[in-house]
């Protein structure tokens, strides 16, 4: 055995992964760095691994308890929040605002302090206000995940947007994706802004100028900090604006087609749902001044027909199934990050 | 109880000593086994996947036999909570043939309170059934937790519970050497 005295240990040569996971709460991913993000992506690779086995379970989360409260409707969000907690032990209650106390006139903050107070440790939300997860994360004890609130943000589904991308493309940076539609409105374009320029991506936003945020219409690619009243108001993301979807197209190599809201028609944004499908409805002829083999995306719920062909949505660029696969394993992440640092 | 080891650390095996450790390990595990079919080596990340390769490589050397190597990561299984900041990163889980039936030889770097070959057994036994499950380490450190022993070892070290035992190898750290050292600070 030598016994030689030392010096201490020089670094490893080869670096320990980063750790670089240090959140209670997922809120947006508009302040993530992209070592963060890579931590999620490296999470959801062994999430994949354990949702492809014969019994897709772990005992990671056992003995947590997370509710999802959901104020407005979901489908593919909320089951694939409840499929990935149950795949990773925790027990799952949903609670929805109709049938809840919140009927009753029960205020947000009294019903999650009470959702806490019955053990809640992760608390799921959708909310149509712009910001009340944040509110709530203020309040609570407990870890809140934000599922969507108002126009404003939907994390994990940029998350798992990212996550598709990164799965056919590997690493995105210089990469041109065009997210088409009505970006105003939309929390998942939001998110997606953010998360894909932290990882260098080229991004494109297009739609008619009554659906472009204010901000960003009069826009060129820059990154202006707004001064407002003395204040600093939010800097805008270095997007390129662009109002013509066969420009936006040329040589894409993601492109990202949102829902349009119909009820958008009423606040006279829209002339016709007749008149948005003829100038921007995602279709082969149109992706064909994309790259060969862009690829398709939709956030869904699809409106076949309006916001993307039929034939477009089942073709084989098309990767929206995968994104709904990708999300429950992206929610195994993001809840095995957030949920193992909530005490127990 | 005091350590006779400096903060700093000594080196306690060398790249050679290692070397010898993991072809001995590697022929004991084909007399055990009585050669080496049905057998799998099972790596625990992170430094266990390294030593898994180095041991298959040492029995296609003697045998002429290929060894099938898998990695697992235990990360799901911990019983434990780690703080935010020290919580490794889950890493890649590949099972290397359908493991029933299978004698799966985990491999770790260093044995210790024995959590994390519970947490590894759990992990494997998610897979299926294998007919056994064997434990191979480079180190065993001592100070038990768990009714768990291994069934080849590199080198025994006694430790106090204040002494940490650092694997460094080539393949994750640049260089291959085992040393012990303080962590309590005393001098």
């Amino acid at each position: 055995m030598t016994q030689e005295k030392l010096g201490p240990p020089t670094a490893p040569a080869v670096a320990e992964p980063p750790r670089a996971w240090t959140r209670s709460h997922l809120l947006d991913v508009d302040d993530f760095a992209p070592a963060e993000l890579e931590v999620v992506m490296q999470t959801t690779d062994a999430m994949k691994e354990v949702l492809g086995r014969d019994v897709p379970r772990v005992p990671a989360l056992r003995g947590k308890t997370i509710v999802t409260l959901f104020y407005e409707a979901s489908t593919r969000t909320r089951a694939s929040f409840e499929l990935a907690g149950k795949a990773l032990g925790a027990d799952v209650i949903n609670i929805s605002a109709g049938g809840s106390s919140v009927e009753k006139g029960e205020s947000l903050i009294d019903t999650v302090r009470t959702l806490q107070a019955v053990g809640a440790d992760v608390l799921v939300m959708r909310h149509w206000a712009a910001g009340a997860p944040y509110l709530v994360a203020r309040h609570l004890q407990a870890a809140v995940i934000n599922a969507g609130d108002g126009a404003h943000a939907h994390p994990t589904q940029a998350l798992l947007d990212l996550y598709t991308i990164r799965n056919h493309l590997g690493d995105v940076r210089g990469r041109r994706v065009v997210i088409v539609g009505d970006i105003e409105h939309s929390r998942v374009a939001r998110s997606n802004i953010w998360s894909l320029l932290a990882m260098g991506a080229e991004v494109i936003v297009c739609g008619p100028p009554t659906l472009l945020p204010a901000g960003l219409r009069s826009q060129k690619a820059s990154r202006p900090t707004v001064e407002e009243n003395g204040r600093e108001a939010m800097a805008l993301p270095p997007v390129q604006v662009e109002t013509n979807l066969e420009r936006a197209l040329e040589g894409a190599e993601v492109v990202m087609t949102l829902r349009l809201q119909k009820e958008r028609m009423q606040g006279g944004l829209l002339p016709s749902l007749r008149e948005y499908a003829t100038l921007y409805q995602l279709n082969e002829e149109r992706m064909s001044r994309a790259q060969t083999g862009a690829l398709v995306m939709h956030p869904g719920p699809m409106n076949e027909g309006i916001e993307i062909s039929p034939g477009l949505a089942s073709s084989l660029q098309s990767v929206i199934e995968e994104q709904v696969t990708n999300g429950v394993a992206v929610r195994m992440a993001v809840l095995y990050l957030i949920a193992r640092g909530t005490k127990q | 109880m005091t350590s006779e080891f400096p903060v700093d650390g000594h080196i306690i095996l060398s790249g050679d000593d290692i070397r010898r450790a993991v072809r001995r390990i590697a022929h004991e595990i084909v007399e055990r086994n009585h050669g080496v079919s049905a057998v799998a080596l099972i790596g625990m990340h992170t430094r266990g996947v390294p030593l898994a390769r180095r041991l298959a490589d040492a029995i296609r050397e003697f045998e002429g036999e290929s060894v099938p190597v898998g990695e697992l990561d235990i990360g799901l299984y911990r019983d434990d909570i780690p703080s935010l900041e020290l919580r490794p990163h889950l890493q890649r889980t590949e099972m290397p043939v359908d493991i029933d039936g299978w004698r799966a030889v985990l491999v770790d770097d260093v044995l210790y309170t024995g959590r994390s070959i519970r947490a590894a057994m759990d992990a494997l036994t998610d897979f299926g059934r294998p007919a056994s499950i064997q434990l191979a380490v480079l180190v065993d450190r001592g100070h038990r937790e768990l009714p768990i022993r291994p069934d080849y070892v590199g080198k025994n070290i006694p430790t106090a519970m204040q002494e940490s035992v650092q694997v460094l190898l080539e393949e994750t750290d640049g260089r291959d050497e085992i040393r012990i050292m303080r962590t309590d600070g005393e001098v």
